[in-house]
C-alpha cells in the first residue's frame, strides 16, 4: 500500500500525486515509469515518474483522467493508498550535454517532459522547450517549465494561448530558420511525436520520444508493449520507452495502443453510471 | 522348475487407473472452473490397493524432488490421509500443485513396476488426493529447526522460488522472498490457467510458506528497485537465490507478428489469469478475443491458451504445430483434454505469415506444410516444409506459444554472474552456486522454459546448496 501525501489538480482533467514509496524514490531517474494498480479489481497500468523526492522518500506522477482506470486514481485523495506502486521501469532518459536541446511536451506529456528539461538544462545545454494542449485550460507545468527553459514557447490547437497551432508549428519554425538544434525530446501523445519525428526528419536532428505503450507487466514479461523500431522487435518496457523516433512504426503502435478501445468504452461507461455519471 | 508343459496360466488382463471424475467438456467449456474434480475416499483407497509396495520401489527415481512415494501410498492404504500428506511434505511443500501440474507420466508413473504390464498407479491422483484432504481439514506445521540468525533473499515467488524457501525456513533459516508482480506464485498464478489450477490452492500453499514463517515482498522488481549487490551487501542477506524463470516470450521471425490481435501466450494468460479479465467488467483488465483463434505451439502453455480462448467464447481454436502429435511437448492429459474440448489441431503445419487489415487487425495466417524428416538435436524428427504446400486459415487472433526466454533484467544487473549465449545462469548442478558466491539459482533461469517440477527440483538442491555453503562459512568463522 502506497500512500498519497500530496494531490494537486492541475486543470480540469489532469492531476498531480506525490506518493510515498521510499525505495523507489530512492533510485528512479527521469524517464522511468512505474506500474499501477489502483486497488483489487484494477488493471495495472504504466505511469511515466514526473518528480522523486529521495529525502521525503516521495514519487510524483501526473496523469489525465482519459479512462476508467485513471478516472478511478483521480478519485483517491491525500491520505488514501494505491495498492500497487511498482518500479522504477525501465531504462532512464539519457543525459548529456548536446548542446541545444528542444524539450517537446503534449497535454499531459508536459509533466513529464520537465524533469527531462530539467536535467538536460542541469547538465548544461542550451534548453528550448515547446508546451503544447488543445486548448489553454489545458496547459500544465507552464511557471515551471519556464523556470527552467533558456527559451520557451506555448501552442495550442485553438490559439486561446501562445502560437495558434501545434507543437510542430514552432518546431518547424525553429528549424526553417537555421537553429542549429542537437536533439529533440518529445513526450506525448503517440500522434504528436509521430509528427514531432517527421518535422525533424529532413534535418536528420536526433530525435528521442517516450512511447506510452500498453503493458500488463512492465518487465518483458508478456510483450504487449512491443513496437518496430528500425525494422526491429522491441519491448517499450525493458528497452525503452525511449527510442529514435526516426525509427519508430508510430502507425503500429496507434494501432496496438487502440487495441481496447471497445473494451475501455464499456468500462466507462459502467463507472459512470455506477458513479451518477459525474467526473 | 520342471519342464514339464503346463496349460498356461490365464493371466489377468491389465487394468486401468482409477477414473478420475471431470466436469463434462461440453460443460466446461463455458466455465473457467477446474476440470478434474479429484478422487473421493473410495476411490483413492482403491487406487492405492492396487499398489504393488515393491521392495525395490523405482517410482521415486523417477520424481524431481524425490517424495517417498511408496511410504504415502502405504498410509492412504491404512486409511491416514493426514498422514500421508505429511510424508509428502517432507520432501514437497507443494503437492496440491504437484499432483495436478506435474507431467507424471514421463516421471515417477513412467517409473512404476506395476506400470510394466497395467497403467502404472495414479501417483499424481493420489497425491492431489492427499493434499487436498488435508488443505481442507487445516494442515498443523512441521517441526521448524530453531532460528539461526541467517538471512536468505530469494529473487521470484515461482515453484522454484517458494520451494527454495520453504525448504530454508524449515531449516531455521529468515527467508524474503521479492517478487515483482502484486502477487506471488509466479507461473502458478500468471501463466496456468484457474480451470488447470485454482489459484485459491496456490494461495494456500503460499500462505502455508508464510506460516513457515517466510516473509514475501510484492512490487519488488530486483535488478530495478534493489540490485542483488545491494541485497548481499547493504541489505545484510547471507545468500541469495535467483528463481526469476523464463518470463520473455519468444516470437516468431515472420511478418506480422505486432499486428494488433496477436498475443503471446504469456500476456494472453496473464490477462486471463492473474488478473482476471475473464470477469471483465467486474476486473478492468480486457482481453481481446475473436471467434477463430489460432495458438502456435504444441507445449502444455499452448494447450492452455487454446484452452482459455474457448471458454472465453471462441467459436473455433486451432492449434498450429510444426511437427506431429507424438512429438508434442505438453502433458497427454492436457491434449487429451483439449481434445475433449474441441480444440482442433492443425499438425505438421508451420506458420510463414500473420495477414492484417489497414486496421491492424488480424484477417488470417498463412501456413505451409510440413513432413518430418531424420532426428534433430533434440531427438525429435525435424519438421520439414513441402514445397507449395501455404494454405490460409481462416482466423482473427493469433496466440504465440513458442516458448519463453530467461528474463534479462537480474542477471544484466549482476556483475560477474556467468550467463550463456541463450541468457540462462551457469550454475554448478550439484550446489545450484553461480560464478557469484553466495548467489545460487535455478528453474527456467538456469535450464530455459521447462516445467514446475523441475524447477521445484532446483529449488530444493539450492536449498541444500545454501545450507550447506552457510554452514560450511559459519563453522571456519
Amino acid at each position: 500500500m502506497y500512500k498519497i501525501v500530496r494531490k494537486k489538480v492541475l486543470n480540469p482533467v489532469v492531476k498531480l500525486m506525490e506518493v510515498s514509496a521510499p525505495d523507489v524514490a530512492n533510485v528512479c531517474q527521469p524517464g522511468q515509469f512505474i506500474m499501477i494498480r489502483v486497488n483489487e479489481t484494477g488493471e495495472r497500468f504504466p505511469l511515466t515518474v514526473a518528480d522523486f523526492d529521495r529525502e521525503k522518500g516521495t514519487v510524483t506522477i501526473v496523469f489525465q483522467e482519459v479512462g476508467k482506470s485513471t478516472r478511478l486514481l483521480g478519485t483517491l485523495n491525500e491520505g488514501d493508498y494505491i495498492l500497487d506502486f511498482t518500479g522504477p521501469l525501465g531504462r532512464p532518459t539519457h543525459i548529456e550535454k548536446y548542446g541545444t536541446v528542444c524539450v517537446v511536451g503534449g497535454g499531459c506529456g508536459t509533466a513529464i517532459a520537465y524533469p527531462v528539461a530539467r536535467a538536460f538544462k542541469e547538465a548544461g545545454n542550451y534548453v528550448i522547450t515547446i508546451n503544447g494542449a488543445r486548448t489553454m485550460d489545458l496547459l500544465i507545468y507552464r511557471k515551471e517549465m519556464q523556470e527552467i527553459s533558456d527559451e520557451f514557447y506555448e501552442t495550442t490547437d485553438d490559439g486561446s494561448c501562445g502560437v495558434h497551432g501545434f507543437v510542430t508549428t514552432v518546431l518547424g519554425d525553429l528549424i526553417q530558420k537555421g537553429r542549429k538544434i542537437d536533439l529533440v525530446f518529445a513526450v506525448g501523445p503517440a500522434i504528436m511525436m509521430k509528427f514531432v519525428a517527421k518535422t525533424t526528419e529532413p534535418s536528420g536532428i536526433k530525435t528521442i520520444v517516450s512511447l506510452n505503450s500498453i503493458m500488463v507487466d512492465g518487465t518483458g514479461m508478456c510483450g504487449a508493449c512491443r513496437v518496430t523500431v528500425g525494422g526491429q522487435m522491441k519491448f517499450a518496457c525493458v528497452d525503452g520507452p525511449e527510442f529514435d523516433g526516426h525509427q519508430v512504426d508510430f502507425n503500429e503502435l496507434m494501432g496496438r495502443l487502440n487495441a481496447y478501445r471497445e473494451q475501455e468504452q464499456v468500462a466507462l461507461e459502467l463507472w459512470e453510471k455506477e458513479h451518477g455519471g459525474g467526473k | 522348475m520342471s519342464d514339464e508343459k503346463k496349460p498356461k496360466r490365464q493371466r489377468k488382463p491389465p487394468t486401468k487407473k482409477v477414473p478420475m471424475p471431470e466436469q463434462d467438456p461440453m460443460e466446461r467449456i463455458h466455465n473457467f472452473n477446474e476440470v478434474a474434480l479429484g478422487y473421493t475416499v473410495e476411490l483413492a483407497v482403491a487406487e492405492a490397493e492396487k499398489c504393488l509396495q515393491c521392495r525395490n520401489p523405482r517410482c521415486v527415481s523417477g520424481c524431481p524432488v524425490e517424495v517417498p512415494i511408496k511410504d504415502f501410498i502405504a498410509l492412504i492404504r491404512e486409511g491416514d490421509f493426514m498422514g500421508a500428506a505429511a510424508k509428502i511434505k517432507e520432501t514437497n511443500s507443494l503437492p496440491a500443485i504437484c499432483g495436478r501440474v506435474c507431467p507424471q507420466e514421463t516421471q515417477c508413473e513412467a517409473k512404476c513396476i506395476y506400470g510394466i504390464r497395467n497403467e502404472p498407479i495414479a501417483i499424481g491422483r493420489l497425491e492431489r488426493f492427499v493434499a487436498d484432504y488435508a488443505r481442507e481439514r487445516g494442515e498443523e506445521l512441521p517441526e521448524i529447526a530453531p532460528k539461526n540468525g541467517l538471512r536468505v533473499a530469494i529473487v521470484g515467488s515461482g515453484p522454484a522460488g517458494l520451494t527454495c524457501a520453504g525448504d530454508l525456513a524449515k531449516l531455521g533459516y529468515e527467508v524474503t522472498i521479492f517478487e515483482a508482480f502484486h502477487k506471488p506464485g509466479g507461473v502458478l498464478v500468471y501463466g496456468i490457467p484457474e480451470f488447470r489450477l485454482p489459484k485459491e490452492i496456490v494461495a494456500k500453499e503460499v500462505d502455508y510458506l508464510e506460516r513457515l514463517g517466510v516473509e514475501i515482498k510484492c512490487n519488488y522488481v530486483i535488478g530495478k528497485i534493489r540490485t542483488i549487490d545491494q541485497l548481499l551487501n547493504d541489505d545484510d542477506y547471507d545468500a541469495v537465490f535467483i528463481g526469476t524463470g523464463a518470463g520473455h516470450p519468444n516470437f516468431l521471425r515472420i511478418p506480422g507478428m505486432n499486428l494488433v490481435d496477436v498475443y503471446s501466450a504469456n500476456e494472453f494468460l496473464t490477462r486471463v489469469n492473474l488478473m482476471k479479465a475473464y470477469k471483465f467488467p467486474e476486473y478492468d483488465t480486457p482481453v481481446r478475443v475473436g471467434r477463430r483463434v489460432a495458438v502456435i505451439g504444441g507445449g502444455n502453455v499452448a494447450m492452455d491458451a487454446a484452452r482459455t480462448a474457448l471458454r472465453l467464447g471462441a467459436e473455433e481454436v486451432f492449434i498450429v504445430y510444426r511437427r506431429s502429435r507424438e512429438e508434442m511437448p505438453a502433458r497427454v492429459e492436457e491434449v487429451d483434454h483439449a481434445e475433449e474440448e474441441g480444440i482442433k489441431f492443425q499438425l505438421l503445419t508451420n506458420p510463414v505469415e500473420v495477414l492484417g487489415d489497414e486496421k491492424g487487425n488480424v484477417i488470417g495466417m498463412t501456413c505451409v506444410r510440413m513432413k518430418l524428416g531424420e532426428p534433430d538435436e533434440s531427438g525429435r524428427r525435424r519438421p520439414i516444409p513441402i514445397p507449395n504446400s501455404e494454405f490460409v486459415i481462416d482466423c482473427d487472433t493469433v496466440i504465440v506459444a513458442i516458448g519463453n526466454s530467461p528474463n534479462p533484467i537480474v542477471p544484466s544487473t549482476t556483475p560477474g554472474l556467468e550467463t550463456t549465449k541463450w541468457g540462462t545462469i551457469v550454475i554448478d548442478e550439484e550446489t545450484g552456486m553461480t560464478s557469484r558466491e553466495g548467489v545460487f539459482a535455478g528453474g527456467d533461469i538456469v535450464t530455459g522454459a521447462a516445467t514446475v517440477i523441475s524447477a521445484m527440483g532446483a529449488g530444493k538442491r539450492a536449498a541444500r546448496g545454501i545450507h550447506e555453503y552457510l554452514t560450511k562459512k559459519r563453522n571456519k568463522q
